[in-house]
């Protein structure tokens, strides 16, 4: 071990890292997103995706659901940090769970012409994306799945013409009858 | 037309700031003015209940609004402008987040018609205070101030005591609106933190404890922020169990030190027992704290053998360095309750006799020894004097950081909780002297002595002033090295003594600085004359910088050296330089 000159124990911790999908339900008021995102840039922790929208008009609720990666006391660490903020009503770990659909929306501009826009085209309803806009030298796809479905169709898209990506993010809900 | 100017909760926002302190029960609040709260100073002007005290720094306020809390359970309040005057409430904030002290700051903001137009003295404070404050809020309507302010002084004192700011533009406090008292629905109803404790992991701790063999208690400042129930239930705990305590840097005084199961502080610079007793235990009960670094060393050598109950209000604290087997969250006090009921009638004291007979050992290493001199003031001697001659009294203690912080911790035998007030997390220099303005303020009679460093004093010696003009007798001890001891420590023990910056070049004659500021100065080179010395110290019912000059080169120990554990300190015998060298090296060629 070669420590460096500090009285700290500096040390690597190798636990694996997982993924996880939270979804967090916080009172919809000024600053609520700048706090959730402080404590992630604050304390180190990754996002890797994250949506926000009021849900709840009336209650002003709204929910944030972030993708993060962690080891399993990091993830849990940031749970706890989540839960204890003031606006925050709950955290549910939509991984822990195992009973969550995750969806992304992603527009997909793609810009050919002749083999390749008709490829593209195939591809798309391959996917189930929807052409929602079009010249005669290019396309824009709507798709909607879970990220390695998105990931995927962009991957197939590059070599036809791959203009420009916009997503959303993940949504994440869970099965069944009862709600969060 | 309804007239509104008969009803008595029509007010000013300013007005409503100074109604809701005086319906929380606030008597005294620390402050300096500015442009941005000049009608809630002109409020204060106007009335007597709510007394302000003047500090030189906005830093100061927030230090002796800390104090103030810390030594009395109550919350803290600071006043503070616009712009520096938030930016200088920075510290205090993260301070008091560090270390859990219930603090309510109210800043002055801009007119809301300004709010980012980087007009004069304009600020993103609950921009900059967000990361350093439990919750802050902006309040933009004059109708949810008296919502707002209250639910400040709930989220600051309930469930994780912390820092508070509530950011309040001119416009809204000269605007006129509806003033309401304290009500439940002032607070989110997302916060409610857990007061009780889970039974069956109440239960699961009672069967370790009672079947433990080489038990501790590990105490931290979340049982002195309970309150007095949880000091009470901890001793009771420790009586009825017959188990040693030790404590971290935050709980010193929850247990008395002059107990017989007390082992005396733990961590970087706790005893040998202490920490050979957290090293080799079968059981330990950590309640209301939080296995800080500064206390766990090398984490994955950290207590390896053992099971271990942690008792936080606090989720997040729970698993954050440590993996324990029982968590409780909810109040220490209500917990500890809880496990003494089952404790008591379900189990016995179980027998550690060879336990004790261990820890006996350990003791009788004596790892505080430190050699006096009848020629230098060595600082640990210094620190037994004032210990010595301040028993019996009512005393409070406030430090700076440094070596001397560490002696304090040491030497220094608490026997109630709220007796210390010292920056753990944080480490802040400069915090004992206003600290000790706010304790001072707190307890107008007691004896209040900041135990500060030469170079720490200097950070916020203006506050001098504060305790002239209020005629608070503070008393400034000193343990003058003419080093930043404590980074001189560590550049000779990690960084082959080269002494970058850290000798007190061109110290100031605090006697002369004491009576500039209209003190008292006090200064002794001779351990001969340093009962002496104290005594008038003590008898001066005036601010004293008391300037005790002691040995420049004393380091602190036992220390646990760098990426060690537990049973790896270096005791003081053994801090000669070949030994100190070779604890220190690790793999390293440093030293
Ligand atoms: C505001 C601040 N700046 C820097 C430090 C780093 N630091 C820790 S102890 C110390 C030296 C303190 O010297 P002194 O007050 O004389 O105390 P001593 O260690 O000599 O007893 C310094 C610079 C700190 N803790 N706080
Ligand atoms: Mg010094």
């Amino acid at each position: 071990m070669n420590q460096p000159a500090s009285a700290y124990f500096i040390e690597d911790r190798h636990d694996p890292n997982e993924t996880h999908t939270l979804a967090v339900l916080v009172q919809n008021e000024p600053g609520v997103l700048a706090r959730v995102i402080g404590l992630f840039s604050g304390r180190g922790y990754n996002i890797e995706s994250l949506t926000v929208s009021e849900t709840e008009a009336q209650k002003h609720l709204s929910r944030i659901t972030i993708v993060t990666t962690g080891t399993p006391m990091v993830i849990q660490q940031i749970k706890h940090q989540l839960d204890r903020m003031i606006p925050v009503y709950q955290v549910v770990d939509m991984t822990e769970t195992r009973r969550s659909i995750e969806r992304e929306l992603a527009m997909v501009k793609v810009r050919g012409q002749g083999e390749h826009r008709v490829e593209a085209l195939r591809l798309a309803d391959a996917f189930r994306a929807r052409v929602i806009d079009a010249t005669t030298e290019s396309f824009v796809f709507e798709i909607t799945g879970n990220t390695d479905k998105i990931n995927e169709f962009i991957d197939l898209m590059r070599p036809l013409g791959l203009v420009e990506v916009s997503r959303t993010g993940v949504a994440a809900i869970g099965r069944g009858p009862e709600g969060m | 037309m309804s007239d509104k100017s008969h009803d008595p909760n029509q007010m000013t926002g300013a007005a409503m700031i100074v109604r809701a302190l005086i319906d929380h029960g606030v008597t005294d609040i620390f402050g300096y003015p500015g442009g941005a709260v000049l009608p809630i100073y002109d409020e204060i002007f106007q009335q007597s209940e709510v007394q302000h005290i003047l500090v030189r720094h906005e830093q100061g306020a927030g230090h002796a609004a800390e104090g103030y809390a810390r030594s009395t359970g109550k919350p803290g309040v600071a006043l503070v402008t616009s712009g520096p005057g938030a930016t200088n409430m920075v510290t205090p904030l993260t301070d008091a987040l560090m270390d859990s002290i219930p603090l309510v700051c109210i800043s002055g903001q801009v007119p809301t018609h300004l709010i980012g137009n980087d007009a004069f003295q304009e600020c993103d404070t609950v921009g900059i205070t967000r990361p350093c404050t439990k919750h802050n809020w902006l309040v933009r309507d004059v109708n949810e101030l008296a919502k707002v302010l209250h639910e400040a002084f709930y989220v600051a004192t309930t469930g994780r005591p912390g820092p508070v700011l509530v950011d309040v533009p001119k416009d809204v406090q000269f605007a006129t609106g509806t003033y309401h008292p304290p009500r439940k629905s002032d607070v989110h109803r997302s916060y409610a933190p857990r007061v009780k404790g889970d039974a069956t992991q109440i239960r699961k701790a009672v069967v370790l404890l009672a079947n433990a063999k080489r038990p501790v208690i590990y105490s931290g400042g979340g049982v002195i922020n309970s309150g007095p129930e949880a000091t009470k239930l901890l001793r009771e705990l420790v009586e009825v169990t017959g188990f040693p305590i030790t404590s971290t840097l935050m709980g010193l005084g929850a247990y008395p030190a002059s107990g017989k199961n007390w082992l005396g502080m733990l961590g970087m610079h706790g005893t040998y027992e202490a920490n050979m007793t957290m090293h080799d235990c079968d059981v330990m009960l950590c309640v209301g704290a939080r296995f800080d670094d500064r206390i766990t060393g090398r984490v994955d050598a950290f207590s390896p053998n053992s099971k271990k109950i942690h008792i936080d209000i606090d989720p997040s604290s729970i698993n954050k360095n440590i993996r324990v087997d029982v968590p409780i969250i909810g109040d220490c006090a209500n917990i500890l309750g809880d496990i003494l009921q089952v404790f008591k009638a379900e189990a016995k004291k179980p027998d550690i006799k060879n336990w004790w007979q261990q820890i006996a050992q350990w003791r009788a290493r004596n790892s505080l020894y430190y050699k006096k001199s009848n020629d230098v003031i060595l600082p640990q001697h210094a620190i037994q004097s004032l210990f010595e001659a301040t028993r019996g009294k009512d005393t409070y203690i406030t430090t700076e950081v440094g070596q001397h912080q560490m002696w304090a911790a040491q030497f220094f035998g608490f026997e109630e909780p709220h007796r210390w007030m010292t920056s753990g997390g944080l480490g802040t220099m400069g915090y004992g002297l206003p600290a000790a303005v706010g304790v001072q303020v707190a307890h107008p009679d007691s004896l209040v002595i900041d135990i500060a460093g030469d170079a720490s004093v200097q950070m916020t010696m203006q506050e001098m002033s504060t305790a002239v003009q209020y005629e608070l007798p503070i008393k400034i001890f000193i343990l003058n090295n003419q080093y930043m001891g404590m980074v001189r420590q560590w550049q000779q023990l990690l960084h082959g003594n080269r002494l970058s910056h850290s000798y007190s070049e061109a110290l100031p004659d605090f006697v002369k600085l004491a009576e500039a500021y209209g003190g008292v100065g006090i200064q002794v080179h001779k351990p001969g004359d340093l009962d002496g010395a104290i005594k008038e110290m003590i008898s001066v019912k005036r601010p004293v910088l008391f300037d005790c000059r002691v040995a420049a080169l004393e380091n602190c120990f036992p220390m646990i050296p760098s990426g060690k554990a537990h049973n790896e300190m270096l005791l003081p015998e053994q801090a000669n330089d070949e030994a100190t060298a070779k604890a220190f090296a690790g793999g390293k060629a440093l030293v």
